[in-house]
């Protein structure tokens, strides 16, 4: 647990916050390893964590019949994987894969949830944090779309 | 009379009377990016300075500014790296090795790497952007001891747009030298990254206020990339970026290049951000 909360304490998602909110979220908090290959998840599964990547990479994918499994994006040491944890009806829009091994710490969405509740500070935090994510992933969706690198003449 | 003869001496300035060099190499990139190895058929030395850009004259068909691709510490040779896009490049793309082209140059301002040192460089290519950074990047990589983290940050559309592969991959091996690539979109083949190259600068390690960042690559992709580098902490009058426009006379002359109160040919196409950053996105221009 104590040292959950120090990993926790190190990852750039939770730089700042406070150590009783840091207890609380070390509550929810453990371990996990994925070997190359392995999902995380898969798209229509409840979901019911979020993930801070401590190392290896995660592809986050989409599957089409027509064109198989398609990358939109991939995450790495640093960043946080999912959301939608957050946002009813809690089930995952994408599939995410290791395509290195990759641990991380997992997060219990269910659990975290219930403590945002009770304790509305570590919730708006909580909030805040991922919102800002959401808009540079937003952002950086946005400029996918535009296809920059497209000839012009 | 006098207003004459300033017409001629212009005219028959070295800036403006092509060389005649010879296509010695030709080196496909991609399926539509090549680069071109010009020699000097009198063994004329060309040096340049990182950044600089030449016109490359197609006999009959016209003249395009493409930035040097080469590096800078060897100048026996012109390298070009072009995308066949427009009329001369698709033309460019059909000549053999010992065709003659007519050249002009070297023009415009260049990557600050002199002025650099003992900073953290980064290195932001998006594209095409790369080929004019390469020679920052072997220049900086032939005085290495001069600076601190070096850091190159490149994006493309797809793993098939990624050029000078070969050379990337020596990159990649250096332990001097970070290299962190992504493509927008992946092939199930790709196994990097996948997002736009603005996802990179939060897996690069540097010191926002001891960085000089050097950005070449789409408008659009300079400016979002100068906003994730002002947020992270680098100081804006170290974020150079590199401005490609429709340059004609290369010399500031005809206007064609124009850009709100600059010319990109002279006044360019390096320029430090704060000098252009109020004409980025500005629909007028």
């Amino acid at each position: 647990m104590e040292t959950l909360k120090i990993i926790l304490a190190e990852h750039p998602f939770f730089k700042d916050f406070e150590a009783k909110h840091l207890d609380l979220i070390a509550g929810c908090a453990s371990n996990v390893k994925f070997n190359p290959e392995k999902f995380l998840f898969r798209e229509g599964e409840e979901a019911n964590k979020f993930y801070l990547i401590r190392s290896g990479k995660v592809a986050v994918e989409m599957y089409g019949t027509e064109r198989g499994s398609i990358t939109i994006q991939t995450i790495g040491r640093g960043e946080i994987l999912g959301w939608s944890w957050l946002i009813p009806p809690y089930l995952w829009h994408f599939d995410a894969h290791a395509i290195e091994l990759t641990r991380a710490i997992a997060l219990d969405g269910k659990c975290l949830r219930k403590k945002c509740e009770k304790d509305s500070t570590l919730g708006y935090k909580l909030m805040k944090r991922i919102a800002y994510i959401m808009e540079n992933r937003l952002q950086a969706t946005r400029l996918q779309l535009l296809d920059m690198y497209a000839a012009t003449e | 009379m006098q207003q004459q003869n300033e017409r001629l001496m212009f005219l028959s300035s070295p800036s403006m009377i092509p060389q005649l060099f010879s296509i010695q190499n030709i080196k496909n990139e991609t399926r539509d990016t090549f680069t071109l190895e010009l020699v000097s058929p009198d063994k004329l030395n060309i040096s340049f300075h990182a950044g600089q850009f030449m016109m490359l004259y197609v006999f009959g068909i016209g003249e395009v500014p493409i930035s040097i691709s080469g590096n800078p510490t060897k100048t026996t040779k012109l390298l070009h790296t072009i995308r066949a896009v427009g009329t001369v490049t698709k033309q460019l793309k059909t000549m053999k090795r010992g065709d003659v082209i007519g050249v002009r140059g070297p023009f415009g301002s260049h990557w600050p790497v002199d002025e650099s040192q003992g900073k953290d460089i980064l290195i932001v290519a998006g594209g095409i952007g790369l080929a004019p950074l390469r020679p920052a990047l072997l220049y900086i990589l032939a005085y290495r001891q001069r600076y601190r983290k070096v850091t190159l940050l490149y994006g493309t559309r797809t793993a098939d747009d990624l050029l000078f592969l070969s050379e990337i991959e020596q990159w990649r091996a250096r332990l001097d030298l970070d290299v962190y690539i992504t493509v927008d979109r992946s092939s199930k083949e790709w196994r990097g990254n996948v997002g736009v190259v603005t996802t990179l600068i939060s897996k690069a390690t540097f010191e926002p206020s001891k960085t000089v960042a050097m950005i070449c690559g789409p408008e659009i992709m300079m400016r979002f990339v100068s906003v994730e580098l002002q947020r992270c902490g680098v100081l804006v009058e170290n974020i150079f970026v590199s401005l490609e426009r429709n340059m004609k006379c290369a010399i500031g002359l005809c206007g064609h290049c124009q850009y709100g109160n600059i010319f990109v040919c002279k006044d360019g196409p390096v320029f430090a951000f704060p000098k252009i950053q109020h004409l980025f996105g500005k629909r007028e221009l």
